[in-house]
């Protein structure tokens, strides 16, 4: 599983890092977009694998996930929506300021 | 004894000053009076006791652990500067109202100018010195706005910024020189400083600590070679001119050489540095004075000259030097101020103040001109006025050293200083009121209203009653003020006019008619200066350095910056790849750890493999943008599975959510992007890009194997063993967001609050048009909001609210809370957006989004600080069990109230984001389909 969950992790950031670096602003957000999931995936396994252990208190368990990255992880995904939803509106406002969509904001041909 | 309210009236009544000018224009000026005054009466009760010798000192704590205190500190040097900063303020407050003309906002002026009053009375008033800087630099910040007052100026925003650039400087230079000063002291506290003189001259800092804290003390009095930024300053409205140049901002520097001079003088460093930059500056600026057309320009000068002559009074640093130094501060300040008032009368009434057009004003405002020769004479030094009274001690100090070899230079230099200082006074009486008829003035001049001549004549009746009646009229408060800042006795002197055949009286008469024979010749003189010395500049100097630095800051913008993001982001993901490479590299470490793994099983290897597939899909059609954007929809739920399977239902349910909200966000916003991504990066660019995306792909999926195969410790176990006990709920996930870390969720929802205000503006006056077809060219459906839809989501809003209050409140003890709640409600609205349409929608929706946002942050800190009335540090959270009837025992923690406003931001900043990019999209919508249906009747 650990192997697995590695390699889902190395495709999420390489398909992170492929797109922000393409030449328009919406395959860079979606490459923002990959590379927060791979970044908050990445946080919430640093506290490893554990199967069916949410670390709920209940009585009679002793034996729970790491509620700490979690409660990073949690508040990273919403901030990670507000950036999302900023370089969005920045590249809206680009496209409407320059007439065109490209990141360096002019055409290069 | 209220020394703190003193110095805050003044900043308080700027506030009520600003905004009663919007009832009339004149209220402002009558109000600036009533708080001028209210300062000066709080002041008044407490001269008896300066008198009698007490310092008065009033503190409060202010950073206990660093030592400092807000301390204010009333002595006689103290209250002389309160006088004079008061007493002319006032003076110059009701000059103003007749100056400004009706098309200057007073209101405006007037704030500034109380600003600055409070700043210098803060000054003047400190006690500690941390807290004198920082009025310090509160006074060349005001300053800097009186000076750019007319904004619309060129040369007057030039002026205040070098003013600014300058005294700001040397503001940054004392502040070093305080700490330093603190340092070798071991307190900031004026008291223990004035009282460890020798302590301080034995330090080793003190040498960087005197240059330091003159460097502060020299820019903001404008010595040489800081001097230049004065005449400039001079684009400022004429009372400020006379507020600034007389009494205060300048005076700011000596008043700093005078407070200081028990601790800081004595040394042979502060004999050559002080005294040289004040012989030099009082030299050449009189010299300069001279050769200005400009009536300001020459009162400028003359101001640096005479600031000159102070400063080299401390320098000399004997102590009835210094009781001269405070006797001309009072002297210069009041003939001053009336110089500065006379040439702005001239100014105003005649429409220039170029000298070289301006003559023989005699004859139509004689009343003016008798005070300003009366003034002038003043500034001349001559007998029976008070500028003579301190000029005359001044060079009677100047001969203590005449027994050694220079000894002599001294006071030959004050007596040519003196010839010089006779000679502008002379002209800017002869060549103002007399000398010929005037040339092609602007206005035909005449004597100004009564109430602007009354500041001046204020004035002049001090200049005449110190300078005949010197022993009842200065005396008393010179004497208490030289006292305490020479910390001692004060020296024997004999304030009188005559005092016989003395050499300081040849001085005198040598400046007199020397003066008068320059004045004479000064035609060849002034042939002789314009070809010779007046390029000689500062001010270009200045400019020169300003050029450089700026020259410089763009060749290295240049250099660091490729004007493209591509370049840059390229660079930083290199960079990192290469620090990860060279993290991994050395060390005989294993790449596998000895934990023990888990086995992977059918569902999970599936739930990967779409979502690996999902990602490279997306990368692969990430030119067919609609395409992309839907599968990557379907990472994020892969993702979300991936938070289930490894015991993280929170997560889980908060990144459902976010992805719903954020996939909905970028269609709208695809709506009005190009559909397509065009080809441009060339076969070798994709597969460089290829590359790297690999090596940093592979870097992470090693680094995730290398950590997730080791055991590790946690500090977990103590959130684990205090969420119940300690937060009041079993959900510790949400009890370390609520609860053990609650500062940090603070903080984030305040981000996300911003986020969204930011993108309300961002979105404010934006004009975008969508396509009318989609991206295989097919229009749009017709019907916007089909009525199934419609009804039906209408009838799920209530139970969706009701599963995201359910969620709110259970949050606390299971997977759920104030992120994932808000969340919700979000969706569940703009579903309604989404069927109803945003007019629908937005008709029915009472609460204003902003204040949603703010009421949710409200929230959140008033939990926090509801903690403080229980003497609890902030965000403390309670808990109790309430027991209700039929539901049975609750638990009620106050961070469920905080939960409550983190909810209410997620909720507003999420709508508002959405909404107002639902509402461009609408405005553009509406007339394209009315277009395009007109197109298809046809």
């Amino acid at each position: 599983m650990e192997a697995l969950i590695s390699i889902v992790l190395g495709t999420l950031t390489a398909c992170g890092v492929y797109l922000i670096l393409r030449f328009r602003t919406f395959p860079v957000v979606l490459g923002l977009t990959f590379l927060s999931y791979a970044a908050n995936l990445f946080l919430l396994v640093m506290g490893r694998l554990t199967i069916g252990k949410p670390p709920v208190i209940t009585e009679g368990v002793t034996d729970y996930a790491d509620p700490l990255p979690q409660a990073l992880v949690l508040t990273a995904i919403v901030i990670g929506f507000a950036m999302t939803a900023f370089v969005i509106m920045l590249s809206l406002k680009a496209y409407a300021a320059l007439g065109n969509d490209h990141v360096d904001g002019k055409h290069k041909l | 004894m209220n020394l703190l309210l003193i110095s805050l009236t003044p900043f308080i009544g700027a506030i009520f000053t600003a905004a009663i000018s919007r009832l009339g224009r004149l209220h402002s000026a009558w109000a600036a009076v009533v708080v001028t005054s209210l300062a000066l009466l709080l002041l008044l009760p407490l001269v008896p006791d300066v008198f009698a010798g007490q310092v008065l000192i009033q503190r409060f704590s202010w950073i206990p652990m660093a030592g400092l205190d807000v301390a204010f500190r009333l002595d006689g040097f103290a209250l002389l500067f309160a006088l004079l900063i008061l007493g002319i303020g006032l003076l110059i407050v009701i000059y103003a109202r007749y100056y400004l003309s009706e098309r200057d906002d007073m209101g405006r002026f007037y704030a500034y100018l109380l600003l600055f009053m409070g700043s210098m009375l803060g000054i003047a008033l400190s006690e500690n010195i941390i807290q004198l800087l920082i009025f310090w630099e509160f006074t060349s910040l005001s300053s800097f706005l009186l000076i750019s007052y007319w904004q619309h100026r060129q040369e007057s925003r030039n002026g205040a910024r070098m003013a600014l650039a300058v005294t700001g400087a040397g503001g940054l230079a004392l502040l070093g020189g305080f700490l330093l000063l603190g340092e070798i002291v071991g307190s900031y506290d004026l008291s223990v400083i004035l009282a460890s003189g020798d302590i301080i001259r034995a330090d080793p800092l003190y040498r960087p600590m005197l240059i330091l804290v003159l460097l502060g003390a020299f820019t903001k009095s404008a010595q040489f070679p800081f001097h230049f930024w004065l005449p400039n300053a001079m684009a400022a409205p004429t009372p400020v001119s006379a507020y600034l140049h007389s009494a205060t901002m300048v005076k700011a520097g000596v008043f700093l050489l005078a407070r200081l001079f028990p601790a800081l003088s004595g040394t042979p460093e502060w004999f050559w540095l002080v005294s040289m930059t004040g012989l030099t500056t009082l030299l050449l600026a009189a010299y300069i004075a001279l050769f200005k057309h400009d009536l300001k320009g020459l009162l400028a000068y003359s101001t640096i000259s005479h600031l000159g002559l102070i400063t080299l009074l401390f320098g000399i640093g004997t102590p009835l030097a210094a009781v001269a130094g405070v006797f001309h501060m009072i002297n210069h300040a009041i003939f001053k101020a009336s110089l500065f008032m006379a040439a702005g009368i001239i100014d105003h009434e005649t429409g220039t103040r170029d000298m070289r057009r301006l003559s023989g004003l005699w004859m139509f405002m004689p009343y003016t001109a008798s005070l300003a020769m009366v003034a002038a004479a003043s500034m001349a030094g001559v007998p029976l006025f008070n500028g003579f009274l301190s000029k005359e001690m001044f060079f009677t100090e100047t001969l203590l050293r005449t027994d050694e070899v220079w000894g002599w230079l001294l006071p030959a230099a004050a007596t040519m200083a003196g010839i010089f200082a006779v000679a502008y006074s002379l002209r800017f009486v002869h060549n103002v009121f007399f000398n010929g008829m005037p040339v092609n003035l602007p206005k035909t001049p005449h004597e100004p209203p009564r109430w602007m001549k009354v500041p001046m004549e204020v004035l002049v009746a001090l200049c005449l009653l110190v300078g005949i009646f010197p022993a009842i009229t200065v005396e008393p408060i010179l004497a208490v003020a030289a006292a305490s800042v020479l910390q001692a006795p004060i020296p024997e002197h004999d304030l009188a006019i005559w005092h016989g055949f003395n050499p300081a009286v040849w001085m005198s008469m040598i400046a007199l008619i020397g003066g008068a024979l320059v004045y004479l010749n000064r035609r060849p003189l002034f042939r002789l200066h314009y070809q010779l010395i007046s390029h000689l500049e500062f001010k270009k100097v200045y400019n020169y350095l300003l050029e450089q630095l700026f020259r410089f800051s763009v060749q290295v913008t240049k250099a660091l910056n490729p004007n493209s993001l591509q370049r840059m982001v390229f660079v930083f993901i290199i960079f990192i790849l290469v620090l990860g490479v060279s993290g991994f590299s050395g060390g005989e470490v294993l790449l596998t750890g000895h934990r023990e793994l888990l086995p992977v099983d059918g569902v999970s290897l599936l739930v990967a493999l779409v979502l690996m597939i999902s990602a490279v899909g997306t990368v692969f059609l990430h030119k067919q943008r609609f395409v992309a954007l839907i599968l990557l929809g379907a990472v994020g739920l892969g993702i979300s599975l991936i938070f289930i399977k490894f015991s993280a239902p929170d997560l889980a349910l908060t990144q459902l959510s976010v992805e719903v909200v954020t996939i909905v966000l970028l269609l709208l916003a695809l709506y009005f992007l190009p559909q397509h991504s065009p080809t441009e990066s060339s076969k070798l660019r994709q597969y460089r890009d290829l590359m790297v995306a690999l090596a940093v792909g592979g870097g992470v999926a090693v680094l995730a194997w290398a950590v997730l195969t080791r055991p590790y410790e946690t500090i977990a176990d103590y959130f684990l063993a205090n969420s119940v006990t300690g937060g009041g709920g079993t959900n510790v996930v949400n009890v370390i967001l609520v609860d053990f870390r609650g500062y940090d969720t603070l903080g984030e929802i305040t981000v996300l609050a911003l986020a969204g205000l930011g993108i309300y503006a961002m979105l404010d006056h934006l004009h975008l048009t969508g396509t009318s077809h989609d991206a295989s060219g097919r229009f749009w459906d017709h019907d916007m909001h089909p009525v199934f839809m419609a009804s039906f989501t209408r009838l799920l809003l209530p139970l969706a609210l009701l599963v995201a209050i359910f969620i709110l409140l259970r949050g606390h003890n299971l997977p759920g809370g104030g992120f994932i709640a808000g969340l919700i409600t979000a969706v569940a609205l703009i579903m309604q957006y989404l069927a109803n349409g945003v007019t629908w929608t937005q008709s029915r929706l009472p609460a204003n989004i902003h204040s949603i946002i703010g009421f949710g942050l409200l929230i959140a800190v008033s939990t926090g600080l509801a903690s403080w009335l229980f003497d609890h540090p902030f965000l403390t959270s309670t808990f109790s069990h309430i027991h209700w009837p039929l539901v049975g025992e609750f638990e009620l923690a106050s961070a469920m109230a905080f939960d409550l406003g983190v909810y209410l931001v997620v909720v507003g900043a999420t709508l508002l984001i959405l909404i107002n990019l639902g509402l461009v999209h609408s405005m553009t919508l509406l007339p394209k389909t009315k277009k395009h249906s007109r197109k298809w009747k046809h």
